[in-house]
């Protein structure tokens, strides 16, 4: 089996700042990390290539420095890395990230599965696993919690929803996004640690993938931030409810009667 | 990119909203998104339309007249009676072509936040993910969607002047659904499949719909949560006693989760669910970045907890300090049985 795993840097806080000027986010900074959910997509990956045999291949977009997941990557167990980074890709919405991984990944030719997390903690989308399916006109599972079994031809997995799972059997070629609940991820073994020091991480401009450069960047995004702010405050005094638990229960059930919960 | 002409774009009317069919049933966020809908068709001077995809659905259809839509189009077939995104959404994108609405919202559900990515896709169209907010600007016409980013931290507004339709998903719970006009009548447009949607048909084995309600986070008007402090699974069991209760559901910190007392499905935050509930209670939960992230747009916060000083009893709307052991099954015995 040949998979795909797209991960993505993130900035490691949750209260990172925005330009008011370019509306991009300050990446300046922040720790930068792996995108959480992308931990589950990768050792997905890793489990199932040595199990049914085949190898895994870890694909990002981002500036150069990006290559620091692609070194976590290997040092967890995927065999290659190639890093998407270009100026023609910055300020790519959903729409164009996911046309070029999807070039990417026609570029690497006979991938069978492309991995994604659920979303990127940065952006919250959940939406270039499904793009990237579009662009390449395979089918797709989304919020996958388990793979009950794999095929030649290809899986059967159980897709969360909100009211509970349905399970389908999905054919290759295929892109799925994970959830967390899916597997427990590895920590880097020193042998790993070792060879993600030593491997060579190609990096691919728009010409390698084939990619028309007007579907890239800011000016191939459909969507454009006119404007960030704050979110509007919460009120800022707690009210502190301290006693018997008799009389804490009697104060909670008149806040509950308050907003005609009971 | 593709972008279209000031008089292609004038080909795009109407405001639709993409219904959400659970089991054969309208779910109750359609009705929201009819009364967001109806608000920004009256500032398009345009008319509200329903897209209906789902098997043996047709009668449904027509209750939605009752919220505000104007026309429905319906699909009603057999081989739309489970979720298949690939199908959904090469009708979709047909219906698109055929009838040329100005702005698609769709709910910001798993199945909806699977489906709209791959039409948006094949459409050549932006789409902005999960919005609380939904405007028109009254200069150029244009939907401005706001939506959270960050983990809650950031809300940005996003535009996307170039392309039609103009495509949302919007978070469940947000919108007020609009009181139900009855009598009011729609046109009923029956579309039907067609061969090509379905050439990529992928077989569903089972489905499995949880009757525990307690699970479903996206629908509940007050989510009672467990963290560390709860103990264990006993703990789990008092926690639902006093959801079902005040008729909500159960949340759990990752904490919780990580220590097997309850399913992945319940965890909110970071890496769980993102949850905006009228009342969210929590119970031994510290509340950590990670868990706050996924929960801060609640109306109200209630925590209890043994520390006066943690995160979540800093922030909390109430803080109860005390042992949630004492305090819940006080709660429980005062709240009056319905
Ligand atoms: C990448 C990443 C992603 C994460 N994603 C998430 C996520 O999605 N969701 C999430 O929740 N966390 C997430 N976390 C974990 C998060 O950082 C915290 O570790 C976790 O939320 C702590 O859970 P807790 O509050 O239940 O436990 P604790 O922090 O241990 O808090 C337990 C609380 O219970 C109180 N308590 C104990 N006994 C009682 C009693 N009898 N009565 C009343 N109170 C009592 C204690 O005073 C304490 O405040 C993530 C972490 C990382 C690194
Ligand atoms: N720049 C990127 N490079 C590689 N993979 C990405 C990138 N952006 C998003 N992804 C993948 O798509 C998933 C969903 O991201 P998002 O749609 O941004 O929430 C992530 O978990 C990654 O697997």
């Amino acid at each position: 089996m040949k998979i795909v795993v797209c991960i993505k840097q993130v900035p490691a806080t949750n209260d990172a700042k925005i330009d008011p000027e370019t509306k991009r986010i300050i990446r300046e900074g922040l720790k930068a990390i792996l995108n959480p959910f992308d931990t589950y997509a990768l050792e997905e990956a890793i489990q199932l290539r040595d199990q049914f045999g085949g190898e895994v291949i870890a694909l990002s977009m981002g500036p150069p420095k990006a290559e620091a997941v692609l070194r976590e990557a290997i040092s967890l167990g995927v065999d290659s890395a190639i890093l998407l980074s270009d100026r023609a890709y910055g300020g790519s919405d959903t729409w164009a990230t996911s046309y070029a991984l999807s070039r990417a990944i026609d570029t690497i030719g006979g991938v069978d599965l492309v991995l994604c997390g659920k979303q990127a903690v940065d952006g919250d989308t959940a939406q270039v696993g499904p793009g990237i399916a579009a662009h390449l006109d395979w089918m797709q599972a989304t919020y996958v919690m388990a793979v009950d079994e794999v095929q030649d031809a290809g899986m059967t997995v159980k897709r969360m929803h909100e009211d509970g799972y349905d399970v389908c059997e999905v054919p290759f070629p295929a892109v799925m996004t994970v959830v967390k609940g899916i597997n427990t991820p590895r920590v880097p073994t020193l042998k790993g640690r070792l060879a993600s020091l030593k491997i060579d991480i190609p990096v691919w401009k728009p010409a390698d993938i084939g990619a028309d450069v007007e579907r890239l960047g800011l000016d191939g995004s459909p969507t454009r931030v006119v404007k960030t702010q704050p979110p509007p405050p919460r009120s800022s005094s707690t009210k502190r409810i301290e006693g018997s638990p008799e009389e804490c229960a009697n104060a909670l059930l008149h806040e509950l009667r308050l907003r005609s919960i009971v | 990119m593709i972008t279209l002409t000031d008089i292609e774009r004038s080909a795009y009317k109407n405001v639709w909203v993409v219904a959400e069919v659970l089991a054969g049933n309208i779910e109750a966020v359609t009705h929201e998104l009819l009364g967001a809908a109806r608000e920004l068709a009256d500032a398009r001077g345009s008319e509200v339309w329903a897209v209906v995809m789902g098997s043996g659905v047709t009668e449904q259809a027509g209750s939605l007249a009752a919220f505000g839509a104007d026309r429905v189009v319906v699909v009603d077939d057999p081989q739309l009676t489970d979720f298949v995104d690939e199908v959904e959404a090469e009708v979709l994108v047909r219906l698109i072509e055929k009838h040329k609405p100005e702005i698609l919202i769709c709910g910001a559900t798993t199945r909806g936040r699977a489906l709209i990515p791959r039409v948006a896709v094949i459409t050549n169209c932006g789409l902005t993910a999960d919005c609380t907010g939904l405007a028109i600007d009254s200069d150029t016409g244009d939907l401005l969607q706001t939506r959270p980013a960050f983990g809650g931290n950031i809300m940005a507004t996003i535009r996307c002047s170039n392309h039609r339709p103009q495509m949302a998903t919007v978070r469940p719970r947000v919108m007020a659904a609009p009181d139900a006009q009855e009598g009011r009548q729609a046109e009923i447009i029956t579309e039907p499949l067609n061969q090509n949607d379905t050439r990529q048909l992928k077989k569903i084995l089972e489905v499995f719909h949880s009757d525990e309600t307690a699970v479903n986070l996206a629908d509940a008007d007050v989510i009672v949560a467990g963290g560390r402090g709860v103990k264990g699974r006993e703990g789990f069991d008092l926690l639902r006693q006093l959801a079902a209760r005040l008729g909500g559901a159960v949340g759990a910190s990752r904490a919780a989760v990580d220590a097997g007392w309850i399913p992945y499905a319940h965890q909110v935050g970071q890496t769980g669910q993102t949850v905006q509930t009228k009342v969210y209670i929590a119970c031994g939960i510290s509340g950590q970045i990670q868990h706050l992230v996924g929960m801060q747009s609640s109306d109200l916060i209630i925590a209890i907890d043994k520390d006066p000083d943690t995160p979540l009893m800093q922030m909390a709307d109430v803080a109860v300090v005390g042992d949630l052991f004492e305090i819940v099954p006080e709660l429980i015995r005062a709240i009056p049985k319905l």
